[in-house]
């Protein structure tokens, strides 16, 4: 066992803990960034002023009415931008721009005493605009080759011989929708200054060591003179890695010409009409199955709806690349990928990062290809799992490790389902109810943990014992609902070797750990585990000198155990606090920086090969739907999964994960229905589906009746702190086991063996059509090129039907 | 001026300087109860979820929870409001305070993630918690719609999950809050909110709070609500807000007058007589609910349906036809039970069939001046009644299209029809040309195919983000074919 993943005597790690905060939550205690405004005198309130157009140029920006509302005390454009005018890593993005790039884009902001003048001050600025010609559909840019970034290509084998050897060769297109993230708490900062002007913002950010970043280079000043705080967020989900920033900078940009305070805080209309969202995908494809359906060959293009700039698109459309083989081996593929650029708002990480994206379109393709090629779905995909011991790679080159967990997984879900029972009482269910069919479906993940970009996989800590013997903790990482700070806590007791209430986690800063990266790519626990695990080594080694003396033993041969120091063979005892007064007056340093950095990665994106990845995290769902037949909507029945998290750090937190990251991942792909206007009226390019009451979360309604998770035993992860591995991301996955099942429902209304194209997201309505297609569809469609096209439904209309043949069958 | 005030947590706290649309949600947050969130700023979410002190349905007072996103403050006058913060019990200081049963639950089963909805779903949790009759209704679940759903939506302890309906959680996927929700145990009789039950609610406090050009009125009677309203045509009316609170958050909607009519002892009165029922316009859909108690099957079969419990809460029959809009819930049903709207005004009332009642897009016969006063249901009930509400969610979620059914069936021959539309024209509709294709017709499937036919003509559908103006038209006629196969099936079983 390595020495990162082994684990000391009576750890805390792995004792299940409700979430640090839990009591706060409950009472309404804990504090998030808008909640300081209250705690904060003098604040001023910034409010942006959207213009209401696709694309245009702006040819007058006028001011002034803005200041004769009364409160008004400024109002910012980009003429106030002491640094760099932009809010982004890739100078595409200004935070003042000169051209409205996607319809609500802030050209300026008002600041007020009140948000009631700020708001009405906004109104009052007046904006012209040289309105541009405008692409809003992801099909309107692809057919106007409107990209932008890189265009990776992803080469493993020799396709041409793969589809030489394939017996059955399916080409398609599938088209399918982003998502928001509907973080409860919306974008929020509050900026103040110091005694020497430096800026201190409170941001609502998962990248505080950016929003720093960013902050300094709009003001024009070094990167020591802005600190950012983050005391939590109510939820992240990738939404707030990239997006804070130039939110964050306005506040800042505010706070140095005024003196005072500045606070904004989007309304739940402006966060979705200006924060971007999970990427919408377009995939068009072509696979070769030989005659016992095993993949020989896949020849695919991505294209990722981008927005309006690049912010994450080219990452999050490489780990798409990265995951398009999922848990299958395929040796020949030639993957390549491309990112729109659209007049929409400016897309962005979102839990996952392109991974959904790239794992839904190797899912979609083998749940329309198994009724063609004769094959029952489960058994599809069992056949091409990669294998342990063969040597595979994946497409990019990284050998597949652990490799046998994909089937370890799958059949303890098989067995916790009882699916041999349960496929008996479905088939009888079905044939007893014309109108209602159930229908039940599995899906495994392979999830890659690291960020692609190497330089990012390193973690900082900062650890303090005062000398009453209680400790407090620093790290990089930040909290938004993941538990991270309730893990951290229960590793710095367990590297100390003391009771979790010795331990308090302090807001993460960036005056405190410097030059962190993101909380994301699931990396939180593992990177900034690491580092508080190497600090309190630091602090645990120098106690154990000071121990040995007292004790009369050698340091090697002293544990410290739930707060008590003891000699090997002796029965001496010495308590911690004890430990920690002598150690002061020895004048023993008690404080201790930390670092990780994730070992054995290499990645090279010219060439689109190497090791980006330090381990896979793995996971199997079971999922059974029931759908109406009349009217296509649907209810999750029940759900076992079985998720591999290494040897669980806090189990409670794990399991939350992994349920809420399945049931936000069902929203994704059944509920979530991001809609613009395409049309050519005066408001194309709105959003028209931004508001709670038009954009639709899943609620208790859509949680599955019966909900089984169980984390995946004896699986410890010699590459991760205290063998454990990450969990944020890849459970969001398993939900591809309900969009299966719902196609397997819609298809059991038609005849054995139909193949059924289901649009993204999965609406009742999708699932109507998806019916109507099966019950008129036939069996004999197997063929050795079929072309299958499942285009989201509302997308330039491109329903999987015309409208006359719909009517005629409903 | 009155001095307007209400009881937070047990603490008399002036609303001024709040502005009169000021709601409850920045009223608190402005006092530094930011406990009490802002999610969606339009009653979707629940994090702003509250409880307020209103009169029982079953004990002198409920704990009623609501937006406060939505209520303007000045509507509280004279209340009792607790927020998730006065849930818990303070102790010693220096000591932390003791937790509430449900935040206790909520805290230890891992309810809350990133925790910004925590203290809405709380509050949600707690109404339901002192739900009086909660215990005792452990075993029945009138009103799901399938046996095979009351499990996973009542708790062995009678929590009715519809309560948290009106809550989001982003994180979580909401197992554990259920299992919170099905773990709180009954209050003790030493539990101060539980013995507030027992004692009058609050009375209703004539108000009249004005901040700058801007006066929020409420009156004690209906005739003086009236003289003002034919003084003030300008004045805005409101009952449960929870439309108006949407118009002022999202729209920025700012009026001069606001009228509150939601204490009126005139519009709160239910009354069952020989020949029809009448039910006051400012009862909130949960009253009328739980007081009706599935006496009037169609109503009972659409009040689940009906936005979410937090809304219901609020909510009124009035509002949501006095609102006039194509896709609410109750016209529907109003229409196939034939109701009637009591209109009233300072001259005197007029009674009008609500088939009459809609004259365009959010437009009505009513006059300025006039507020509608009851809503009456003839009797007898046709026996087969049906609510299909089609729509992306289960729970909480506006139609894409909404069919009521009521129909008299004798010997298998279709003797009346009456169908309410929804959501597919300018105004909700009755579907007369498909009530003709059905009566005096055996209700066979021939019947109901060729009248299926029929209903998917009806209105005007349109295609927006909620549905295509295909699905709309298809699920219509769906709506009565799966009204046939339920009826059969049940014959057959």
């Amino acid at each position: 066992m390595s020495h990162l993943s082994e684990r000391p005597e009576k750890p805390v790690v792995g004792v299940s803990l409700p979430h640090e905060s839990a009591f706060q939550h409950v009472t309404g205690t804990a504090l998030y960034t808008d909640d300081l405004v209250q705690r904060t005198k003098d604040v001023l309130h910034a409010y942006p002023v959207q213009v209401m157009k696709a694309r245009g140029r702006i040819t007058a920006l006028r001011t002034e009415p803005a200041l004769a509302v009364p409160g008004v005390v400024r109002v910012l454009t980009g003429a106030d931008v002491p640094g760099v005018n932009d809010a982004g890593m890739k100078h595409d993005e200004p935070l003042f721009p000169d051209e409205v790039m996607f319809h609500g884009h802030a050209v300026a902001w008002v600041l007020g005493e009140t948000l009631e003048a700020a708001r009405l001050g906004a109104a009052a600025v007046e904006v012209e605009l040289d309105e541009l010609p405008s692409v809003i559909t992801l099909q309107d840019a692809i057919a106007a080759e409107s990209f932008h970034g890189a265009r990776p290509l992803m080469v493993h084998g020799d396709i041409d011989a793969g589809f030489a050897d394939s017996t059955h060769v399916i080409t398609g297109e599938f088209q399918f929708s982003g998502q928001e993230h509907f973080y409860l708490e919306t974008h929020a900062a509050l900026a103040q200054l110091d005694e020497n002007g430096q800026v201190f913002i409170q941001s609502s950010t998962q990248h505080p060591s950016e929003t720093q970043e960013i902050v300094s280079h709009v003001l024009g000043v070094p990167a020591h003179e802005v600190t950012v705080q983050c005391l939590r967020m109510g939820g992240g989900f990738g939404g707030k890695e990239m997006q804070p920033h130039g939110f964050a900078a306005i506040a800042a940009l505010g706070a140095k010409l005024t003196g005072r305070p500045v606070r904004f805080r989007f309304n739940r209309t402006q966060d979705l009409t200006m924060s971007g969202k999970r990427h919408g995908f377009n995939a068009t494809w072509k696979i070769g199955f030989d005659a016992e359906g095993r993949i020989q060959a896949l020849d695919a293009t991505l294209t990722a709806d981008g927005g309006w700039s690049l912010d994450l698109s080219e990452p999050v459309l490489a780990r798409a690349l990265c995951h398009i083989d999922n848990t299958y081996w395929i040796p020949n593929a030639r993957v390549a990928g491309r990112i729109a650029k659209t007049n929409t708002v400016s897309n962005t990480a979102f839990r996952g990062f392109g991974g959904p994206q790239g794992m839904l379109v190797i899912e979609d393709i083998l749940g329309r290809c198994a009724p063609q090629l004769g094959l029952d779905p489960m058994e599809l995909r069992e056949r091409n799992f990669y294998q342990p011991g063969q040597g595979q790679t994946t497409p990019y080159g990284q050998p597949v490790t652990q490799a046998e967990r994909i089937s370890t997984v799958w059949q303890q879900v098989r067995d916790d389902a009882g699916i041999a029972d349960r496929g008996r009482e479905i088939a009888a269910f079905n044939a007893a109810h014309p109108n209602t069919k159930r229908a039940l479906a599995i899906t495994g993940i392979k999830f890659g943990i690291s960020f692609n970009l190497t330089a990012f996989n390193q973690g900082g800590a900062l650890v303090l014992i005062y000398k009453d013997g209680s400790v407090l903790i620093n790290h990089g990482g930040t909290e938004m609902g993941q538990g991270l700070h309730t893990k951290m806590m229960q590793v710095a007791a367990t590297t100390l070797g003391i009771p979790l209430h010795k331990v308090r986690l302090a807001p993460t800063r960036t005056d405190k750990v410097p030059n962190t990266s993101a909380t994301a790519a699931s990396s939180g626990a593992d990177l900034n585990g690491g580092a508080i695990k190497n600090a309190c080594e630091q602090l645990r080694e120098r106690l154990l000198q000071v121990a040995a003396t007292q004790l009369g033993a050698n340091a090697s041969d002293v544990r410290i155990v739930e707060g008590v120091a003891r000699a090997l063979g002796s029965d001496k005892e010495l308590a911690w606090d004890d430990l920690v007064h002598s150690a002061y007056f020895q004048r023993v340093q008690l404080s201790a920086s930390g670092f990780y950095r994730t070992e054995g990665l290499h990645w090279d994106a010219k060439s689109f090969r190497g090791t980006p990845f330090k381990y896979f995290a793995y996971g199997a769902a079971a999922a059974e739907v029931e759908v109406d037949g009349f009217t296509g909507a649907y209810r999750i029945r029940r759900v076992d999964i079985v998720h591999d998290v290494g040897e669980s750090l806090s189990p409670m937190i794990d399991i939350g994960q992994v349920e809420g990251g399945f049931v936000q991942g069902a929203g994704w792909l059944t509920l979530e229905d991001l809609r613009w206007d395409t049309s050519d009226g005066p408001n194309r390019g709105r959003l028209l589906t931004q508001a709670a009451s038009t954009y639709k979360l899943p609620s208790f309604s859509e949680m599955p009746e019966e909900f089984n998770v169980r984390l995946l035993e004896n699986a410890t992860e010699e590459g991760a702190v205290y063998g454990s591995k990450a969990v944020g991301e890849p459970p969001l996955m398993l939900a591809f086991s309900v969009r299966e099942a719902l196609r397997q429902a819609a298809a059991a209304f038609g005849p054995s063996g139909v193949s059924v194209d289901l649009a993204s997201p999965a609406t009742p309505e999708a699932v109507y059509w998806a019916i109507q297609e099966a019950r008129q569809g036939d069996a004999s469609r197997l063929g050795h090129a079929v072309n299958g096209h499942a285009v989201n439904g509302h997308s330039a209309n491109g329903k999987v039907r015309t409208d006359a043949e719909a009517l005629s069958s409903a | 001026m009155t001095e307007a005030r209400i009881k937070v947590n047990g603490k008399e706290t002036p609303i001024s300087p709040a502005a009169p649309h000021t709601t409850v949600l920045d009223f608190l947050r402005e006092r530094g109860l930011t406990g009490t969130k802002e999610g969606c700023a339009e009653g979707e979410c629940g994090a702003c979820s509250v409880l307020v002190a209103r009169p029982g349905v079953n004990k002198p007072t409920d704990w009623v929870a609501v937006n406060a996103c939505l209520v303007p403050a000045a509507a509280l006058d004279g209340q009792e409001v607790i927020t998730s913060e006065g849930l818990a019990t303070v102790g010693e200081p220096g000591t932390p305070p003791t937790l509430h049963p449900v935040q206790e639950e909520m805290a230890v089963r891992g309810g809350s993630q990133c925790g910004y909805c925590t203290p809405g779903f709380v509050c949600s949790m707690a109404s339901e918690y002192y739900r009086p009759d909660r215990c005792a209704h452990s075993d029945s679940h009138a009103d799901s719609d399938s046996a095979d759903s009351t499990d996973h939506e009542h708790g062995p302890n009678g929590f009715d999950l519809h309560a948290l309906s009106g809550n989001l959680c982003r994180c979580t996927g909401y197992r554990p809050i259920r299992d919170a929700a099905f773990a709180v145990g009954e209050p003790t009789d030493e539990d101060p909110l539980a013995q507030r039950r027992e004692q009058a609610p609050p009375a209703p406090v004539a108000t009249e709070y004005t901040q700058d050009d801007s006066t929020f009125l409420r009156k004690e009677t209906l005739a003086e609500t009236l003289r003002l309203l034919r003084e003030r045509p300008d004045a805005v009316v409101v009952a449960g807000s929870t439309d108006y609170g949407v118009e002022v958050n999202i729209r920025s909607r700012r009026e001069g007058c606001v009228v509150a009519i939601d204490r009126l002892p005139e519009l709160r009165e239910l009354r069952v007589e020989s020949d029809h029922i009448e039910i006051g316009a400012a009862l909130t859909l949960t009253e009328i609910e739980r007081r009706l108690d599935g006496d009037v099957p169609l109503l009972a079969e659409l009040f689940p349906q009906f936005a979410s419990r937090l809304i219901r809460n609020s909510g009124t029959l009035g509002g949501n036809l006095g609102t006039g809009s194509p896709i609410g819930d109750s016209p529907p049903v109003l229409l196939a039970l034939e109701a009637s709207l009591v209109l009233a005004d300072a001259d005197g009332e007029r009674v009008v069939p609500l088939a009459e009642y809609f004259t365009g897009y959010r437009q009505s016969v009513r006059r300025p001046g006039e507020l509608i006063r009851a809503v009456r249901i003839p009797l007898p009930l046709s026996p087969v009644a049906a609510f299909h509400k089609i729509a992306k969610r289960r729970f909480d979620d506006i139609s894409s299209v909404a069919v009521a059914f009521a129909l008299d069936i004798e010997d298998g021959v279709v003797r009346k029809a009456r169908i309410g539309l929804g959501g597919v024209a300018a105004t909700p509709i009755r579907a007369l040309a498909t009530e003709a294709a059905l009566e005096g017709k055996p209700w066979s499937a021939e019947t109901v195919e060729a009248a299926a036919r029929v209903l998917r003509g009806e209105g005007t559908p349109m295609d927006d983000h909620r549905a295509s103006s295909l699905y709309r038209s298809a699920m219509l006629g769906q709506s009565l074919k799966k009204l046939h196969a339920q009826t059969t099936e049940a014959v057959s079983s």
